[in-house]
């Protein structure tokens, strides 16, 4: 089988078997970017050169006979709002299209220790506001499965290049779905873990109480090893959680029995396409026919997971986008003749459309008169929803939901942003509880992949990942490998 | 109508964003629409209920108070768009 269509765990063993060399598996992926990115567009930027270089030391490290990590050697993507110092990170933005960080991300961090390959930096929804990627500045992503498609967002141009054999492994951030949906779109793997699991130092700050970084990857054993390199506290983030991190590959077991899979009803409402709805009854009935137990549960305040959500994301980012002054970095406009002309101008011209709706947006439910009805309602709500996980995790270890609705749909903008925002209903709870989702392939729809959901309580990523592990080897849809083809 | 087009210019103005006159009634609809969505939060009675600002029981997150090495001068006027005298240069704040 071609090397780039391959998994991380797969590609270690024949690293580290010497079947294979870093330097050739990179040079591989590298290639097969050249062969479809123009159609697929996963990437605003590569870094060919530091790549090949590092994979040269891997492969030294292996001709010595050093023990090297599971990671190390294997060429990954990062969303470009994760900080890589010395590569260009725009978060998809004009605001910041010539910004080259001073610093890595704590994750980055994790991972050069570990000493893996970054081929690249991955196309997204500007700053990360979006379900489609087609936000971006830059350029639009399509969906590997069909050109015409939507990749999902905001982590698009990482579950894209996953899903198109053009990274082994991607990091994405998630504030409301954008690690699950895409993944779900894309047929791949992605998990938000518990939010404080990693350090949130270095991406950039869309909504604090709800970003999480996470990986896409094309099986759940990768998604395992990637949080195993990237989870764990870090001072420079003191939302990061110190507590004690296992070895996530340790709870990749075949084993459901006896486990408890609450079936959550709101989810299965109004608005799911009847056809992934089948898709997820057909994994029910087998989860069961391993010996699960299906309980039905309720989550009474589903329905207002999609506005609390689109008023506390933006109160925050609202504050956290404050900081693009055109003084500092980013963008400039230069026939300003003040200092707040300046400011106010490089904003309009640098943010694009969506986020200055969020931005307003986010301002507005902050500002005087408005902050009871608006904010502080949206934060209670919050709590009720809180209080419905709390509620349903005492009847069961974990939920199983679709993560989207719907299947990709068509790049063609007709939808208005409301419409777009109430296809989150499944995975934003998820952010606003903190808790750890994962999407893994469940089936198809019209030769579209299928996402479903596996929720877990607080910090209990083990179960999740159990409990996709022990779906996912019996029903190899993860297999099943993108046609990459078709009229653009 | 929740906002009008002059709410709307006068929450634009203090997210320091300047909205085109062509751009205006889209952005009014749009604001609108989600407000207006926004009503189903009042079917909540929410009297009493704690607000949650984040979902950790951490807080105050403390170090020890020793000196660490920042940014370094250079650095932190690597990404500047116009420099003077190793300082962030600006246009007129004060006439």
């Amino acid at each position: 089988m071609e090397l780039y269509k391959q998994t991380a765990h797969e590609l270690h063993e024949q690293l580290v078997n010497k079947k294979i060399s870093s330097v050739e598996l990179t040079n591989a992926l590298y290639e097969r970017i050249n062969e479809v990115d123009d159609k697929i567009n996963a990437y605003l930027t590569l870094d060919q050169e530091n790549a090949l270089a590092q994979a040269a030391k891997v492969d030294s490290k292996i001709a010595a006979g050093e023990v090297i990590a599971p990671l190390a050697g294997i060429p990954g993507a990062i969303k470009d709002n994760i900080s890589t110092k010395g590569l260009r990170t725009t978060c998809a933005s004009k605001i910041l299209e010539n910004f080259i960080p001073i610093y890595d991300a704590h994750v980055i961090a994790n991972l050069r220790k570990d000493e893996t390959i970054f081929l690249g930096k991955t196309n997204m929804d500007e700053f990360a506001m979006g379900s489609t990627t087609e936000s971006s500045h830059f350029q639009v992503t399509h969906n590997a499965w069909d050109l015409s498609r939507v990749p999902g967002g905001s982590s698009g141009g990482s579950a894209a290049a996953i899903a198109a054999g053009e990274a082994i492994w991607s990091l994405g951030s998630d504030t409301g779905g954008s690690i699950r949906q895409p993944a779900s779109f894309n047929g791949c793997v992605g998990i938000k873990p518990t939010y404080g699991r990693v350090s949130r130092y270095g991406c950039v700050a869309f909504a604090s109480s709800l970003d999480q970084i996470g990986p896409l990857t094309r099986d759940v054993t990768d998604a395992a090893t990637v949080l195993n390199t990237i989870c764990g506290v870090d001072k420079m983030d003191s939302t990061s959680l110190n507590v004690e991190v296992p070895d996530f590959t340790k709870a990749l077991r075949q084993d459901v029995k006896g486990l408890r899979i609450g079936i959550p009803k709101e989810y299965y409402g109004k608005g799911l396409d009847p056809k992934v709805d089948a898709v997820l009854r057909k994994a029910m009935a087998d989860y069961e026919a391993m010996g699960a137990e299906l309980v039905d549960v309720s989550l009474p305040h589903t329905e207002y997971g999609v506005i609390t959500y689109y008023i506390i994301a933006p109160a925050e980012a609202s504050a956290n986008l404050a900081r693009f002054d055109g003084v500092r970095y980013g963008y400039r406009n230069r026939q300003a003749t003040s200092a707040p002309e300046m400011t106010t101008l490089s904003r309009s011209e640098g943010f694009g459309p969506e986020v200055q709706r969020r931005i307003m947006l986010g301002t507005y439910v902050l500002s005087s008169g408005y902050y009871d009805a608006y904010y502080l309602k949206a934060m209670q709500v919050r709590t009720l929803i809180r209080r419905d996980f709390e509620a349903v995790f005492k009847q069961c270890d974990v939920l199983l939901t679709p993560t989207s609705p719907v299947v990709a749909y068509p790049i063609d903008g007709k939808m208005d942003p409301l419409s777009i925002y109430l296809l989150d209903v499944c995975t934003i709870p998820v952010n606003l509880a903190g808790l750890p989702g994962i999407s893994v392939p469940a089936g198809f729809v019209d030769g579209m992949p299928v996402g479903m959901q596996l929720i877990g309580n607080i910090l209990d990523e083990e179960t999740v990942l159990r409990a996709a592990y022990t779906f996912e080897q019996t029903h190899e849809y993860h297999k099943v490998f993108a046609p990459v083809g078709g009229a653009k | 109508m929740k906002v009008t087009a002059k709410d709307v210019r006068h929450i634009a103005n203090l997210s320091r964003l300047s909205i085109a006159d062509s751009e205006m009634d889209k952005f009014t609809e749009q604001f609108n629409q989600i407000l207006n969505y926004a009503d189903i939060l009042q079917e909540l009675d929410t009297k009493g209920i704690e607000p949650s600002p984040y979902v950790l029981p951490i807080s105050n997150v403390l170090r020890e108070d020793v000196a660490v090495v920042g940014v370094s001068h250079e650095e932190a006027l690597k990404n500047a768009p116009e420099v003077h005298n190793g300082g962030f240069k600006v246009p007129r704040v004060i006439e």
